[in-house]
């Protein structure tokens, strides 16, 4: 760091040029930081704002109102609980199933690399595409909308995250652990199911919860699906009030009291669904 | 339950003894039984997930095709879309999910290069996890929460400020002007575009900062050894090495964008009508679909929408593969398994 | 051990349907959609069920009656004989409303601007894009109007309102009839799409210079600053429950195999000219008894007990004479076993 050396470069004015283009080129991405924080910060707040005052206890305790009434959120919250819980618990045996075959089995053999690339492909297929195809095959045969219906669309949703996070967590097992259960004479299904999943246990429920994180603010595959309800019902075998179509109908209708019930669902399920994803992050950074 | 493992570990050891106990002991028989049962359930499952992507296309094949058979391929580049005369064309939106698409990408592409840059090279080391998490906070946030915002708080300000902005000065200008027309209503394909940028770029971004990451220490040392400043090794150095990793995290993000349903449903503006102005309602695919699929009367009207679908899935699949077998490419460089 | 306590709380949860009390399905038109959601709410208070009315649009209430995933469905636009017959399908009005023209200006009040049938049908077709233009500024010499571009909003989905519109605008404008013509979904020349009553009313409200049409209950609950419209006697009018009793004071309702007579542009000096039914679809054989039943049980109710909640919105109910011509109808409807239903 000497005087007389940076005194030369700073006459260069090729080297103050190439300074000068460092020093923009930073400034502009920390702008583009900011900018990405901007809109962040901007919807949590509009959210935050506009649904406090629908975040009372009666969100939670009164029914959807018809237009001009007052009421709360009580059966679309309990629907998509209905819903999320019921995709949930089919798509995740699936899911952790596959990914155990990609992870344990799949060294060798066409199957497992084909099923990795068209997981992938399928974790980012449009939702409402999914939502077609489960109103092809389920609703369009049997005659009617259903909370069975919605289920399947969600857990089609949740089989590739839950897929690719226990292949990705599985794969982070040391063999050294597969291979000291195998010369005890541990058959494959015990190695696999004592071992391994107890010790990528952790990645594995953060998988699930990013998966139920996921699928908590998904309308699109619910619109042909489940449609909607007005009132509290358990039959899952009917048309089920969900949070999502409920906000897509409140918000795009012009009555004020609905507006307010619309953004304090969008409030619940925003701080739902990252609650769960940062709670998933700290679970797993931990571990 | 030790007395067990004894006896298989026993057998195992000795063959002789293997010999002397056989016929196989129980517990080795279920033990094979039930190996060869676990590896074929897991494999059941995983061949289920393989073929839910055919069972999809297949699907939605049946249902279109009463559309395909109907309006055959000039479907893709026919405008009209009358449900009274039962004719439809998925030109308009087609075009409205590229080009709401191309604007995200336009948008989303700088602003995630510069984010990856400021967390690999800018950032302090305390600061780059909460930032990171910070910023796919942006990708967890559920799509129907950006319409909502897009279409009560973004939309009217869009109205009242951007656009008049955007018409006195760009709109001005002969040729690009044209893409500035009409009357600013705040809804339309721009502000779309824009709301799809935002949800767009968390994955880019982390596609961009993961493949940064394995751009080897000793390359970017030996550039700062010679005097590079930090730009110029992001620039010459770190981008080249990684560009088909940036380029696979990019289609990554244009396929999101592609499928994007209820954000752009909110701000389109449904309309099914091609304009050269971006400030004109339009429609996209998927808003079609989310706006009219519950309600379209007549076989040939609903299958017209799932034949809209069924191009949707291809697109997005093959973006998607493209993406894939790109970011693959640049693993296997790396001798990272993916 | 925790999943094992999920899978019995799920399987509990989805075995309290046979605690249920009877739960009817309807969708279809989103123009009665606010008093259905009234009258349903009410009679679940009385009686304990439940009617789940969804409003997608009158294109979805045919499309989802005819694939028989709901109990009924409902249409602003009424079915021809021939359709009916075709898909077995009964038709019978439930309530009476009138459209009326939306508008979003500055200054401007309810009720204040002045419409011909004419000019509403050269806004829509993109032929008068200016609030400022002589036509408009002719009918309406003290109002403020701007210099600014109109911005015309339809519905998005297959609608029975848009039926009710461009029906009366093909009555009034030959060139609307010939361009454009009437229907559920048309191809709109002009403007932005909005789904539901509720959309192009959350539209209007949001964007200047914008013109809608809506059911009146939804311009009244919100607000909306309505517009008047000169009817076929040559009188501008306002949308009320007078003038939409005056309209439908003339309708006979046996004229039309399927009672399903349109009330656009009906004479009557106090008459509005934006008139309609709204109808409900059942099949004519009932697959589920029950649920037949239940529907008609639901509105024999509404048509006794539902006068005061259609009269606070705005709506016009039907009269004594038509619910009886309704309720001999109901007769026509069977079991799997072709026993009259009711």
């Amino acid at each position: 760091m000497s005087d007389a050396r940076t005194l030369a470069q700073n006459s260069n004015p090729l080297y103050r040029r190439r300074r000068r283009m460092n020093s923009f080129m930073m400034g502009v991405s920390t702008v583009a930081l900011a900018f990405g924080l901007f809109w962040l910060l901007w919807i949590i707040a509009v959210l935050l704002w506009n649904g406090a005052a629908a975040l009372r206890p009666s969100l939670f305790t009164q029914m959807t109102p018809p237009p001009g009434g007052t009421g709360g959120l009580a059966n679309a919250i309990y629907g998509s609980v209905l819903m999320a819980g019921a995709g949930t618990l089919i798509g995740t045996p699936i899911g952790i199933l596959a990914g155990t075959y990609l992870a344990e089995y799949g060294q060798r053999g066409w199957l497992a690399p084909a099923t990795r690339f068209i997981n992938d492909v399928l974790l980012s297929a449009p939702s409402i595409v999914i939502g077609l195809f489960v109103y092809a095959i389920y609703v369009s045969q049997v005659k009617h909308f259903s909370g069975w219906a919605g289920s399947i669309a969600l857990a089609i949703i949740v089989v590739p995250v839950v897929v690719r996070t226990t292949d990705d967590m599985l794969k982070l097992v040391p063999n050294s652990l597969r291979e000291a259960a195998a010369a005890l004479g541990c058959p494959t299904w015990k190695m696999i199911t004592l071992v391994s999943y107890r010790a990528a246990r952790a990645g594995i429920i953060t998988g699930v919860l990013l998966a139920i994180a996921r699928i908590a603010g998904e309308t699109a595959p619910l619109l042909f699906t489940a449609l909607n309800n007005q009132f509290w019902s358990s039959d899952m075998n009917k048309p089920m009030a969900n949070l999502p179509v409920v906000i897509f109908q409140f918000a795009m209708s012009p009555y004020e009291d609905w507006h307010t019930l619309a953004w304090g669902g969008a409030a619940l399920i925003t701080i739902l669904v990252l609650g769960i994803n940062i709670a998933a992050r700290a679970l797993f950074s931990r571990k | 339950m030790s007395a067990v493992l004894d006896n298989g570990r026993l057998a195992a050891a000795d063959p002789s003894a293997a010999a002397v106990l056989s016929p196989r002991p129980p517990m080795l028989r279920n033990n094979a039984l039930m190996d060869a049962i676990f590896r074929n359930l897991t494999r059941f499952f995983a061949f289920l997930v393989f073929s839910l992507l055919a069972a999809i296309l297949v699907s939605l094949m049946i249902g279109g095709f009463q559309s395909i058979k109907e309006f055959g391929l000039p479907f893709l580049w026919t405008e009209e879309w009358d449900p009274v005369q039962e004719k439809f064309g998925a030109l308009t939106p087609i075009v409205g999910t590229l080009v709401t698409s191309a604007i995200a990408l336009l948008v989303a592409i700088p602003v995630s290069f510069g984010i990856a840059i400021f967390l690999t090279e800018l950032s302090p080391v305390w600061l780059r996890r909460p930032l990171g998490t910070a910023i796919e906070m942006l990708a967890a946030i559920p799509s129907i929460i950006y319409g909502m915002w897009g279409l009560f708080v973004f939309a009217p300000l869009f109205q009242s400020h951007v656009q008049p902005l955007l018409k006195a000065t760009v709109g001005q200008i002969p040729g690009v002007g044209l893409l500035f027309a009409g009357p600013p209503i705040g809804i339309g394909m721009l502000t779309a575009g824009i709301i799809l940028a935002v949800m767009v770029i968390p994955f880019i971004t982390a596609v961009m900062r993961d493949v940064f990451e394995l751009v080897p220490a000793m390359l970017k040392e030996s550039a700062y050894a010679l005097g590079s400043t930090t730009w110029e090794v992001v620039w010459r150095v770190v981008l080249p090495f990684t560009k088909v990793g940036v380029i696979g995290g990019v289609m990554l993000g244009l396929g999101r964008a592609l499928g994007e349903t209820m954000a752009v449903t909110f701000v389109i503006g449904n309309a099914h009508r091609l304009k050269a102005s971006l400030f004109a309602p339009g429609n996209s695919i998927a808003s079609a679909l989310a706006n009219e699929f519950t309600e379209a009367v007549g076989e040939l009207y609903t299958s017209a929408l799932i034949e809209l679908g069924l191009i949707l899935f291809l697109i997005t699949t093959v973006v998607l593969a493209c993406s894939k077998l790109l970011l693959l490419q640049l693993a296997k460089r790396e001798g990272v398994r993916t | 051990m925790s999943v094992a306590k999920i899978l019995s709380a799920v399987a509990l949860a989805a075995a309290l349907p046979l605690a249920q009390a009877a739960d009817i399905t309807g969708a279809g038109a989103t123009f009665p959609y606010p008093i259905y959601a009234k009258w349903a709410d009410a009679y679940k208070k009385q009686t304990g069920n439940g009617m789940n009315y969804q409003s997608i649009g009158s294109g979805g209430g045919i499309k989802q009656i005819t694939a028989k995933t709901v109990d009924f469905g409902a249409s602003d636009m009424p079915m021809k004989a021939e359709d009916l017959q075709k898909n077995g399908l009964i038709q019978f009005p439930a309530i009476m409303g009138g459209v009326v023209p939306v508008v979003k200006l500055e200054g401007i009040k309810p009720g204040e601007l002045k419409f011909t049938g004419a000019l509403l049908a050269d806004i829509y077709l993109g032929k008068v894009t200016k609030w400022n233009d002589p036509t408009i500024a002719k009918l309406n010499p003290g109002a403020k109007l701007p210099a600014s571009d109109i911005t015309v909003v339809y519905r998005s989905d297959g609608s029975g309102t848009t039926f009710i519109w461009t029906n009366y605008l093909s009555k009034v404008s030959p060139e609307f009839k010939s361009t454009v013509g009437e229907g559920t979904s048309v191809k709109w020349p002009a403007g932005v799409g909005g789904k539901g009553n509720e959309g192009v009313a959350s539209y209007v409200q949001k964007i200047n210079g914008a013109i809608g049409y809506v059911e009146y209950a939804y311009a009244k609950q919100n607000k909306l600053a309505h517009g008047q419209v000169q009817n076929k006697a040559g009188k501008f009018v306002q949308p009320s429950d007078d003038t939409f009793k005056a309209a439908a004071a003339g309708a006979d309702w046996k004229s039309v195999p399927g009672m399903g007579v349109i009330l656009t542009d009906q004479p009557g000096e106090g008459a509005w000219p934006i008139t309609g039914a709204s109808f409900i679809l059942l099949h004519q054989k009932q697959e589920k008894p029950e649920n037949g039943r239940e529907v008609l049980k639901f509105f024999e109710w509404a048509f006794k007990n539902g006068q005061k909640m259609a009269d606070e919105l705005d709506y016009v109910p039907m009269p004594d004479a038509t619910v009886k011509e309704i309720q001999t109808a109901w007769k026509g409807i069977s079991d799997g076993s072709g026993k009259a239903l009711y």
